[in-house]
């Protein structure tokens, strides 16, 4: 069973990384990283259960809190860009460029 | 012949302990004058000399000191402090050699800064001339009186400081500028041999402290090392004393005031040369050895070449530099032929000290006279205008040209019968120097004191005050008697023997041998010679073109054209090469690899977008490579 | 046997759900899809011996990350989805062929490794049952990175006020600021409501003032310009030519304002 779980968890990390790739919409693309982090979670679940030990499952916890933290500054960050640019697109924040 | 006595270590106090007073008096001095600056102005000259008579009084009271020490107690350590901790304890070295030097230092030096309190009267910075001369005369000392080649090697670069300083002292003059640059520069080619030989006595024998050299050498050494530290050692004599090859500078130095030509570039720096050898005496032995040769050599051949130069000269004060030179020379001469010589040597120095003192103090006076003129041709019959100057004047010319019963007579007459005895040749040359002495120092007189008034319009030539005439007659006072009191019945060879040693033969003095004679003789010819030239003739008020020979001497001997054909159009070209070869070498390198550098960079920089999601994209790329590769090494 | 079940039909539904998240271009569609997915994730947390990741899985996420991210959507505009032409040149394709790539690479490599039977959670929970042995490690073992996470998260909510906080540029206006400007500008009085002396009372309908002349200001502009667009303009000429000049004079007062969508 393991394998497959794994294996889920790995097209999951894919599709998000796809999506982080493919989507302009900032909070699309924050969704994709949730995603992305989700399916990690799930791998630290899986070999919690594999090797017999819990401290994968404390890791994926850990993950849980800091996604949460780093959701909330994240969204901050999207509605004050949002507030000055009228725009939610990764795209148009490239002033940091050559 | 009898060896140095060995050194003591000075337990008791006394003045002796506190002989460190002789340098720290004019330092002080030189140090409130430069640091209080402007504050001084009004009183700083007088600071000056004062700090300059202590000094003096320290060194006459160490004198009798020493005189009331029993012989074998006459060479004095005095340890000061540790200075480079477990390589040099900086101590002074009081004995008959040093203190001789310290008491003509601050003597005449103190008669130097007497007189330049009225011949410095007019120019404002004359507070910075006596700090610069306290300066010096501190250096010098600690030259003299350290007890190891650093703190002498301290003293003798802070008298090129000093000599540097005061050469350049009128520096809104570019001439002056020049010479001090070009004496600084010299003096560099003489230090560094100086520093070799240093390195080489560190390395060979462990210590650079004399009384150590002594025994370590006296314990025997390679003739190979001992003769490249003797010519190592002459080189840096060589420098500073304006021997030949490194005589170049001391015609330059004349730029600086007069009273500073007298000090430093007559009576005293320009004898450390002579000092280094005397006192380094264990280097230069035995008497025959080659770098003692080498020394004897080198005297003779500069006491030709001044004196040549001497009679060229138009300028009064580099036909005194000439003589310097020359007179130098004969203390060279003197002192390459090894504790024989010695006496005769510090004794010409001292004697000419005074008289060369004399004479530029006279030379010095006559142009404060004449509106700082010193080309002899504008002179002419000032006898009767500076009576006094004049007669000073002449007391040091006879004593110079080797008049019998005055000071120089004994002490070149000295040199040369102990020459012809060593080394004939040398010996022989160094009396046709006489005679060629005769000829220019007369002609000097003649030039100044005789004949025609060929004055500019505006002179007005008239008496120096007592300040400046006063130093005069002290030191024409040394000039007559000095020599006698040193040489007859070897006076100055008994005291001197505990510090050089004593030959094994005691010279008797007889005035009539063949030697003696033959140089009365040219002297004599080389008088009238001049007085034929310069006295009864007219002296033509503008320089004639002069044969092959007067070119060649005024040229000084085409000393500057060789060392500018040998050293600095190379150097030119040299510089101009390495110019070359940075400009388009280093500089092509260095600046294509810049704007290679900088041109890929600016197409690299294309990568940044700005675009949040292809950085996103390169790093799932390279996350997919890495998995990869991880792969592709898990199956290996 | 069970479990197998449930993983195959919450593995479809979840990848699907994924997929569904990306390509959807609507962000709240996303948004709902993402919660399928973390809700098929938290079952199968449940699944796996991990009922108190699943419970965080669904309070945390499901309850309060989803939440936040619909909260948002709705501060930023629900119909601000993007269209799907890609303005980089080559990004999709790239990223189609990493992406691919990447997961091939990772099925290979976890299809290649070995693992024996899963030892199961019993011998690492056996004293004191599950939530204790997680208690216990997090609270000894882990406790100072659980305290430094609590430092994390005020950090964050710290962060995020100051990033949303508006800076007021100036002085809060007062009653009598308000009322001074009103008095000391065009019109002191409230706007006229819509249709009060017209013949029906829709307000839609611009007011008539009592010499008969069409009140312009009594209609809502966004009414007006519904009312345009829908087509349903009154019969009336001069009434229609006034809703018509209400919504120019708004669409040109709009270009200088684009906050108004």
């Amino acid at each position: 069973m393991t394998t497959h779980y794994l294996i889920l968890s790995g097209l999951l990390f894919a599709i998000g990384a796809l999506g982080v790739l493919v989507r302009r919409n900032a909070i699309v693309v924050f969704m994709c990283v949730e995603l992305m982090l989700n399916a990690c979670n799930l791998a630290f679940v899986t070999f919690a259960r594999q090797v017999g030990n819990l401290e994968g499952q404390i890791i994926a916890f850990f993950v849980m809190v800091v996604a949460a933290a780093e959701v909330v500054v994240g969204l901050a960050i999207i509605v004050t860009i949002f507030r000055t640019r009228r725009s939610a697109s990764v795209d148009d924040a490239n002033l940091l460029k050559y | 012949m009898e060896s140095p006595v060995e050194i003591v270590q000075h337990t008791a106090g006394g003045v002796i302990g506190a002989s460190w007073l002789m340098i720290a008096f004019p330092l002080l001095g030189a140090f409130i004058l430069l640091v209080f600056n402007r504050f001084t102005n009004r009183w700083g000259h007088l600071l000056g000399v004062a700090m300059s008579l202590a000094s003096f009084v320290v060194a006459v009271l160490a004198f009798f000191e020493l005189l009331g020490l029993g012989e074998e107690q006459r060479r004095q350590a005095v340890h000061l402090y540790e200075f480079i901790p477990g390589m040099v304890d900086m101590g002074l070295l009081i004995d008959p050699l040093s203190i001789s030097f310290a008491l003509l230092i601050t003597g005449v030096g103190s008669l130097i800064h007497i007189y330049s309190i009225g011949y410095m009267a007019h120019d404002e910075h004359r507070r910075r001339f006596f700090s610069y001369l306290n300066l010096f005369v501190s250096a010098m000392l600690l030259l003299v009186l350290a007890d190891n080649y650093v703190g002498l090697f301290i003293g003798w670069e802070g008298v090129g400081l000093a000599s540097y300083l005061l050469i350049g002292f009128w520096q809104f003059k570019p001439s002056a500028a020049t010479a001090a640059k070009k004496a600084f520069v010299v003096n560099r080619v003489g230090d560094f041999g100086l520093l070799v030989g240093m390195f080489i006595m560190w390395t060979t024998f462990g210590t650079l402290t004399f009384s150590q050299l002594g025994e370590e050498v006296g314990k025997g050494a390679s003739n190979g090392t001992l003769t490249a530290i003797g010519l190592l050692l002459l080189l840096g004599a060589c420098g500073k004393s304006a021997q030949l090859p490194l005589q170049s500078w001391l015609l330059d130095a004349m730029e600086g005031p007069t009273p500073v030509s007298a000090l430093i570039h007559a009576a005293t720096m320009v004898t450390a040369g002579v000092y280094l050898v005397v006192r380094s005496g264990a280097f230069f032995f035995p008497e025959g050895s080659a770098q003692a040769l080498a020394v004897a050599i080198v005297g003779a051949a500069t006491l030709l070449a001044g004196a040549i130069i001497g009679c060229a000269k138009d300028d009064i004060k580099k036909g005194l530099a000439g003589s310097t030179m020359s007179q130098i020379g004969y203390m060279m001469l003197g002192a390459g032929l090894g504790p024989a010589g010695y006496a005769f040597a510090i004794g010409h120095l001292i004697t000419h000290g005074f008289f060369k003192a004399d004479m530029f103090l006279g030379a010095g006076s006559v142009m404060h006279g004449m509106n700082d003129e010193v080309d002899m041709r504008k002179y002419g019959g000032l006898r009767k205008y500076m009576p006094l100057t004049f007669v000073t004047f002449i007391v040091g010319y006879l004593a110079i040209i080797g008049f019998p019963l005055l000071s120089g007579y004994f002490t070149k007459d000295g040199i040369i019968e102990t020459a012809v005895h060593h080394q004939p040749v040398l010996g022989w040359l160094a009396v046709l120097g006489a005679g060629i002495t005769g000829f220019y120092m007369s002609r000097m007189v003649f030039m100044t004191f005789f004949g025609q008034k060929r004055w500019a319009e505006n002179a007005h030539p008239h008496e120096s005050p007592a300040v400046m005439t006063l130093p005069l007659i002290i030191l024409s006072i040394g000039s007559i008697f000095l020599g006698g009191y040193l040489i007859l019945s070897n006076t100055l060879m008994d005291f001197l023997a505990p510090a050089v040693g004593a030959p094994e033969v005691r010279p008797e003095f007889h005035p009539f041998t063949t030697p003696g004679l033959a140089t009365l003789a040219l002297v004599a010819v080389g008088a009238a010679y001049a007085w034929m030239k310069y006295g009864k003739a007219e002296v033509p008020a503008v320089q004639p073109r002069g044969s092959f020979l007067t070119t060649f001497a005024r040229r000084d001997l085409y000393g500057d054209a060789i060392n500018e054909s040998l050293f600095m159009r190379p150097g030119q070209w040299l510089t101009r090469l390495a110019v070359f070869f940075d400009n388009r070498g280093v500089d092509g390198v260095v600046n294509g690899l810049a704007a290679g550098i900088g041109g890929s960079s600016g197409r690299l920089r294309r990568l940044q977008t700005g675009f949040a999601r292809t950085y996103a994209l390169s790093i799932l790329i390279g996350a997919a490579l890495l998995t990869g590769a991880l792969l592709l090494v898990g199956t290996i | 046997m069970g479990e197998t079940i449930t993983f195959w039909v919450l593995a479809v539904v979840s990848v699907g759900a994924a997929l569904g998240m990306v390509f959807n271009r609507k962000a709240v569609y996303s948004a709902l899809m993402l919660g399928t997915v973390m809700l098929s994730l938290a079952v199968l947390y449940a699944v796996q011996d991990a009922p108190f990741l699943a419970a965080v899985q669904i309070i945390v996420y499901t309850g309060a990350i989803m939440m936040l991210f619909l909260f948002v959507l709705m501060l930023v505009g629900v119909d601000s989805s993007d269209s799907f032409v890609e303005t980089l040149k080559g990004q999709r394709f790239w990223a189609v062929i990493a992406g691919i790539g990447f997961a091939t690479l990772f099925v290979l490599a976890v299809g290649n490794a070995v693992f024996g039977r899963e030892a199961g959670l019993a011998a690492a929970t056996g004293q004191g049952g599950y939530v204790r042995s997680i208690a216990l490690l997090l609270f000894t073992k882990y406790v100072f990175a659980f305290e430094v996470t609590s430092a994390l998260l005020i950090t964050a909510a710290l962060g995020a006020m100051v990033l949303a906080h508006k800076e007021r540029l100036t002085v809060k206006p007062t009653q009598k600021d308000l009322s001074r400007a009103r008095f000391l500008g065009d019109r002191p009085s409230p706007l006229p409501g819509p249709g009060t002396y017209a013949r029906n009372n829709a307000i839609d309908m611009p007011a008539l003032l009592p010499d008969g002349s069409v009140a312009e200001s009594s209609v809502n502009r966004y009414i007006a310009r519904y009312d345009v667009e829908q087509g349903h303009l009154p019969d009336d000429p001069k009434l229609a030519e006034a809703i018509k000049h209400t919504v120019e004079e708004g669409s040109e007062a709009e270009g200088t304002n684009e906050v108004t969508k």
